[in-house]
């Protein structure tokens, strides 16, 4: 008696990849708009892009419908906060509540690695990354997705971020100016369009800073 | 031996009996675009049973409510299960009396929802569905599949359809599309998936909605053409073939 196999999966990889910077007064949130299933495109104009917060953006790519899942919980729960504290959530405690509400389904997980930027309460940018299960630390930059082993280590060279094991801890976030950050972005995606085929048709690339928020689309390669 | 013994039992109660599945009735592709005055749909009529066309009078196209229409691939029972789902939510919906109306966008985020919670209880509706619908002139359409992954485009198609239909809408779709060339580009895709998808069968309906209303049309079948120089004496340069 061999125990039933199912002959479906309840995940599915829609493919992308999300990338975040942070700088001194800026942040930048990008992602591709294209949604894979296999070797098929379902469409591709498609938001990985969620806004959390007045200064919280999300990125999320892998199983879609976990994402749209996942937005919305901490959607819901924004809201909540908000009537009952009467102001917005700052990034650092949206990103507490994003690691929560991942591990809390541990055993069944959200099949979603995401990115979070946004602006801290001085103002200064700050980026989270995440694993699925809702491991996450505060970083300079990150990138998450089908085509992070592409950027990464771009973005290693090209931002030449400090060891977070220094003592003192030395700031991470970069000293780029936000059109140098932002034209950084847009080379990596370039980049990763080449050889990832789950990433192109466009990215869409959203910069917050003390004025507010701003939104780019450059468009990719589509093949 | 005793062990493996009960390890069977604990894994063949009733609950888990319910959970894996297979489907068993299976409709194929559904198609979708967006055109000047809507939404325009097309889906043929069989009800393949594995490798057998078993059913060949099928409607995968429904309407829901007063704004949306959908359709529907996949397993042929839980989409009627779906359509009383539908039917309910409609009904609520009714007797609020309140003047309002679900439009596409709500129909569509329904059954996303549906069907993302039946994949999470590991008993999913095994479909992969097309809602079109026009409301307050905005035209919607979209897809949602079994586990739930759910987007909205321009044109859309379930299964075969997204390999040998959607590259000839992307080629050739465009913004004002008239119902006639909307039509023609449809019929041009579901001949391409009646030569290619063997469950496909010669037999089906095209479904129109507007700010107007919707209407499905009786069913009809494409003409097909087979006179390919390569299949007139096929056998010419190697006798004894077939």
């Amino acid at each position: 008696m061999t125990k039933e196999h199912a002959n479906w999966s309840p995940y599915d990889n829609n493919g992308g990849t999300c990338v975040a910077i942070a700088g001194a007064d800026y942040c930048v949130i990008a992602a591709d708009t294209r949604m894979s299933t296999g070797y098929s495109i379902l469409t591709r104009d498609y938001s990985k892009i969620c806004k959390l917060a007045d200064k919280s953006y999300m990125a999320s790519s892998g199983f879609q419908a976990d994402v749209k899942a996942l937005q919305k919980v901490l959607s819901s729960r924004h809201l909540i906060y908000q009537h009952q504290h009467n102001k917005q959530m700052s990034c650092p405690a949206m990103a507490q509540l994003l690691s929560n509400t991942l591990y809390y389904k541990r055993f069944f997980p959200y099949y979603a690695f995401n990115v979070l930027g946004g602006l801290d309460s001085e103002g200064k940018g700050c980026v989270f990354t995440y694993d699925a299960v809702g491991s996450y630390e505060r970083v300079g930059y990150s990138a998450q997705g089908s085509g992070a082993t592409l950027i990464t280590p771009f973005l290693d060279n090209q931002l030449k971020s400090p060891s977070p094991l220094l003592l003192p801890a030395k700031d991470a976030v970069t000293p780029l100016s936000e059109a140098e950050a932002v034209d950084l972005v847009k080379t990596c995606f370039a980049s990763a369009t080449e050889r990832d085929i789950y990433t192109g048709d466009s990215v869409e690339i959203i910069i917050l800073n003390a004025k507010g928020v701003r939104s780019e689309t450059e468009q990719l390669r589509k093949d | 031996m005793v062990s493996s013994q009960n390890e069977s039992s604990l894994l063949s109660s009733e609950g888990d009996s319910q959970r894996t599945q297979y489907p068993y009735v299976t409709g194929t592709s559904v198609i979708g675009i967006k055109y000047k005055d809507g939404i325009l749909m097309a889906a043929d009529m069989g009800g393949s049973y594995g490798s057998t066309i078993r059913y060949k009078s099928v409607e995968r196209l429904k309407q829901v409510g007063k704004h949306s229409l959908i359709g529907a691939s996949g397993e042929i029972s839980d989409f009627q299960e779906i359509l009383r789902y539908l039917d309910e939510l409609i009904l609520h919906d009714n007797m609020w009396d309140d003047g309002n109306s679900l439009g596409p966008k709500e129909v569509h985020n329904y059954l996303t929802r549906v069907m993302y919670n039946r994949r999470n209880k590991f008993d999913p509706l095994w479909n992969s569905l097309i809602l079109g619908g026009v409301k307050n002139g905005k035209k919607y359409l979209g897809s949602v599949s079994m586990i739930g992954v759910h987007f909205e485009d321009d044109h859309v198609a379930t299964g075969f359809g997204n390999h040998l239909a959607l590259p000839i809408l992307r080629e050739e779709w465009r913004e004002d599309l008239t119902f006639e060339e909307g039509v023609k580009l449809l019929e041009k895709c579901m001949r391409n998936l009646l030569y290619r998808d063997r469950s496909a069968v010669n037999k089906l309906q095209i479904a129109k909605i507007t700010e107007e209303g919707l209407t499905i049309s009786q069913p009809y079948s494409l003409k097909t053409f087979w006179n390919f120089a390569a299949f007139q004496n096929p056998t010419v340069g190697a006798e004894g073939s077939w």
